[in-house]
């Protein structure tokens, strides 16, 4: 038996572009790594921040987790805009099709799973059990569990930038292209294992929120009283309970097809490849609607916020949510139109896809009654918001046109499909996650950004989008195909031109983003936000300190009123000095979750190479270390009444001073 | 949030996290993911079964008789689990270890019926890379059977824990998400039962 599995020299990827890369990575790494040692730091990492079961740090981690992703999943993009923009009337371009079809299969696994879900998540993980008034989630060992599961994965995808390759199949890997026949070498695996191993973390965070929302909100606020962020992020939880057990489902199948031979999807001996074309949009369909909904909510307290107002229908907001997660569910077949089914099923999920336009549009006049009359101040989150209600309006109307059968078939994996998704996804959850960014940055971190720099960021990205998608739906319909390598049409040079121009505006606008954290970090002190409320906030996370005392809430909130902190700045409850305060129950830090993410990397690369008894090994030990977890005697402790004081009285004299 | 909190109001240090009823009820909903699990199985199965590709089909394989044994055996570990439970409610540590080993005993019975019929069916050249249809059989009910050995380590443990820490309120917790677990794959065995091998075998 080999040790070493399938893995040899050979696995080390000889394309130019990719040793330059690993190149500068080996560089960045190196300098990061004597950076810490130097400035001692890694004792300090591990156990303040890696081994953290605060929601807020972990939050923050998530966040820089879907930072990095998002360099790496433009760096891709990018460079299929330059390839299409070169390699036009027959020119063959730099990228050759084994590379450039890693390439798009990388962003879309990237951009989707390892940027947008993390991004979300990390908002979602600072913000709700602020919001609901709670000290932590309800397992705040398995929040840090779930995190780790997630970077296991990203560092899965990386690995094979360096070891192997990445699949070349497209984000969504149908079989039979991703069977072991057409698809034998290492990408498709994985893929496999990334998405199975950071899915796993994604419906425990799924679990671990609704149980946070249902069991740990504070004294008086029910639960139709829930800020409306809170309760996006809740369907977006249901639907992730609901959902992500479909995708490990289809992904296990497609397992036991590539690893025993099994013949779920395969061509022969009575194998359906369509029913992993069914599964696998059975769970990705809600999965966009897990991504945008948080988004809706971050517009919504945003909106809110700025225009100085209430929510205008806060609960026709929740339950337009919840129409869209129930209808998420019913309308998976329209990724497929052209499978072959009766036009009467076509025609069904055909409707059921339209009338998801009805509560989208219930939400966009919510936000736009919410801000008539009101005092609006044009911060960078309100550009983002307004920057969203235009492009996401164009983007929901070419879904509907997408959801005619029979316009889809004409348009069906044309580029016309490839811009409206990005018009959804970019204008909707990334312009919204961007805007949560923004708004709850101080929060987080306690000081202000630039917001010059995040108008500019802004702008790049808004222009850059429109340069680089509208030309698409342009091309879609002149009939270019999506995934191409290569073309010969001068008719559409000119549109490919444009849309890589726009690739680039919007690295400007991402360059700004990063030029803005380095100026932020660097001025930080000039910039504290001290009061904790910077932009006179109306939900209860505004009420702490910037960043928040690590136990969120000295005294648990008494709320009264949909916009609990407004109400108390109202009735001149807020900041009260306490007499006394009693002791606050904490969970501990712990080890066990990095290590158990460590052991499923190895497990996840070990099943990759068929390394078998390094997989066997990892597995073992991710039961020994749950269990060992589970039996731990020192997961807690409690915050002493003079600590907390002491903490508490500096924040309110900061708001005190002003 | 336990009644003593909500008595003295203020004081809202007594708020643990991984409550007892945090814990059962997210347990709970997590039964609720692997139940989505398993339908993906039984649609796949619904989609796969009659796809024999020329090769036998639950007619000519299953044999009702051993499944039925199986069947009871897993029924009856419901039923001692449940013995289990109340014996643990009355803190009869005794009495709980007892009725654990008993569960264990018939879940093992149960798991070794399966991998007798498992070894059975391959060895006759019905194994899984057969034909869709033994795919899909082969995953379902493989799915069934990895999900009770996990339960069968995880009754190993429990009863380590009783054994050497006696039946604290966390233990007892931990005692009601296994049982839940345990109930819920009983369930899903009845209708694995139901529909691949009584529908099978008509």
């Amino acid at each position: 038996m080999n040790l070493l599995g399938k893995l040899s020299w050979d696995a080390i990827p000889h394309d130019p572009i990719v040793l330059v890369t690993l190149a500068v990575v080996a560089v960045g790494g190196a300098a990061l790594f004597v950076f810490m040692t130097l400035a001692k730091k890694w004792g300090w990492l591990w156990r303040e921040w890696l081994t953290s079961v605060d929601h807020k740090r972990l939050g923050i981690m998530y966040i820089i987790l879907a930072l990095v992703m998002l360099v790496r999943g433009f760096a891709d993009a990018i460079m299929m805009r330059t390839q299409l923009a070169v390699a036009t009337n027959g020119s063959e371009g730099y990228l050759p099709p084994h590379h450039y079809d890693q390439i798009f299969t990388a962003h879309g696994v990237i951009m989707i799973i390892f940027m947008a879900m993390p991004f979300m998540i990390g908002l979602m993980n600072i913000i709700v059990p602020l919001q609901i008034g709670a000290r932590d989630v309800a397992f705040p060992f398995l929040n840090n569990l779930s995190f780790w599961l997630a970077v296991s994965g990203a560092l899965l995808v990386n690995i094979s930038l360096g070891l192997g390759e990445f699949a070349m199949t497209g984000w969504v890997a149908y079989p039979p292209l991703s069977g072991l026949e057409f698809s034998p070498g290492t990408g498709v695996d994985y893929y496999i294992w990334a998405l199975q191993i950071s899915g796993i973390g994604t419906t425990l965070t799924g679990v671990n929120f609704l149980i946070t929302v249902l069991k740990m909100r504070t004294p008086g606020m029910k639960l139709m009283d829930m800020p409306i962020f809170t309760w996006t992020c809740t369907w977006a939880n249901v639907l992730i309970v609901a959902s992500f057990p479909i995708l490990t489902a289809a992904l296990a199948m497609l397992t036991l097809d590539r690893y025993l031979d099994f013949h779920f999807f395969t061509n022969d001996l009575g194998g359906n490849s369509m029913m992993y074309i069914n599964l696998f949009w059975a769970w990705g369909h809600p999965e966009v609607y897990i991504l945008v909904l948080p988004a809706f909510g971050m517009f919504s307290e945003i909106v809110s916020t700025f225009s100085g107002k209430r929510l205008f229908g806060h609960k026709s907001m929740i339950y337009a949510s919840g129409v869209i997660s129930l209808l998420g569910f019913i309308v998976w077949l329209h990724h497929f139109f052209t499978m072959g089914s009766s036009a009467n099923v076509n025609a069904f999920f055909g409707i059921m896809t339209m009338i998801i336009a009805i509560p989208t549009g219930v939400k966009l006049f919510n936000w736009l009654f919410t801000m008539y009359k009101g005092r609006i101040r044009m911060e960078v989150p309100m550009y983002w918001v307004i920057g969203f209600m235009i492009t996401f309006s164009i983007g929901g109307m070419t879904g509907v046109l997408l959801a005619i059968p029979g316009a889809d078939y004409v348009l069906h994996n044309s580029l016309f499909l490839i811009a409206h998704f990005h018009n959804t996804i970019i204008g909707g959850a990334v312009f919204g996650y961007l805007a949560g960014f923004a708004f709850w940055f101080p929060k987080a971190m306690g000081f202000h950004l630039d917001p010059k720099l995040g108008k500019v960021s802004f702008w790049c990205w808004f222009i850059g989008f429109f340069l680089a998608f509208m030309p698409l739906y342009v091309l879609g319909f002149m009939g270019m195909t999506r995934r191409l390598n290569h073309t010969d049409n001068p008719d559409w040079n000119v549109w490919l031109y444009i849309a890589a121009v726009g690739a680039f505006v919007i690295a400007i606008g991402i360059g700004a983003f990063v030029l803005q954290l380095i100026l932020g970090f660097k001025n930080k002190d000039k910039n504290l936000d001290k009061t904790g409320d910077p932009w006179n906030g109306h939900t209860l996370e505004w009420s702490l300190a910037s960043p928040p005392q690590f136990y969120n809430f000295a005294k648990l909130p008494q709320v009264e009123d949909l916009d609990a902190f407004t109400d108390m700045k109202e009735k001149g409850t807020a900041y009260q000095r306490h007499a006394s305060y009693e002791p606050i129950h904490m969970p501990s830090n712990t080890n066990a979750g990095p290590i158990m993410g460590l052991l499923a990397t190895a497990m996840g690369f070990a099943l990759i190479w068929h390394i078998w008894w390094l997989a066997g090994a990892s597995f073992i030990g991710l039961i020994v270390a749950f269990i060992c977890r589970a039996y731990a005697s020192n997961t807690d402790y409690y915050v002493q009444p003079d600590e907390v004081a002491r903490i508490e009285n500096a924040h309110l004299d900061n708001v005190a001073k002003g | 949030m336990s009644t003593s909190a909500t008595a003295h109001h203020d004081a809202h240090h007594d708020e643990h996290h991984d409550t007892g009823r945090n814990t059962t009820l997210g347990f709970w909903i997590y039964l609720m993911t692997d139940c989505i699990l398993f339908s993906c199985f039984f649609a796949t199965y619904a989609v796969l079964f009659m796809n024999t590709a020329g090769g036998v089909s639950g007619k000519d394989i299953f044999d009702l008789d051993l499944i039925a044994g199986g069947t009871a055996a897993l029924l009856l570990s419901s039923i001692t689990f449940g013995f289990a439970m109340i014996s643990a409610y009355k803190k009869n540590k005794g009495g709980t270890l007892l009725w654990l080993a008993v569960t264990f005993v018939f879940g093992a019975a149960f798991i070794a019926i399966e991998l007798y019929e498992f070894n059975h069916l391959i060895h006759a050249g019905h194994g899984p890379s057969t034909s869709a249809f033994l795919t899909a059989f082969f995953s379902l009910v493989g799915l069934h059977g990895l999900h009770v050995t996990a339960g069968l380590l995880w009754i190993t443990v429990m009863f380590i824990d009783v054994a050497k820490r006696g039946l604290q309120d966390r233990t007892v917790t931990r005692l009601g998400c296994l049982s839940l677990f345990w109930h819920f794959l009983d369930v899903i065995w009845i209708c694995v039962f139901s529909f691949v091998y009584l529908m099978g075998a008509m």
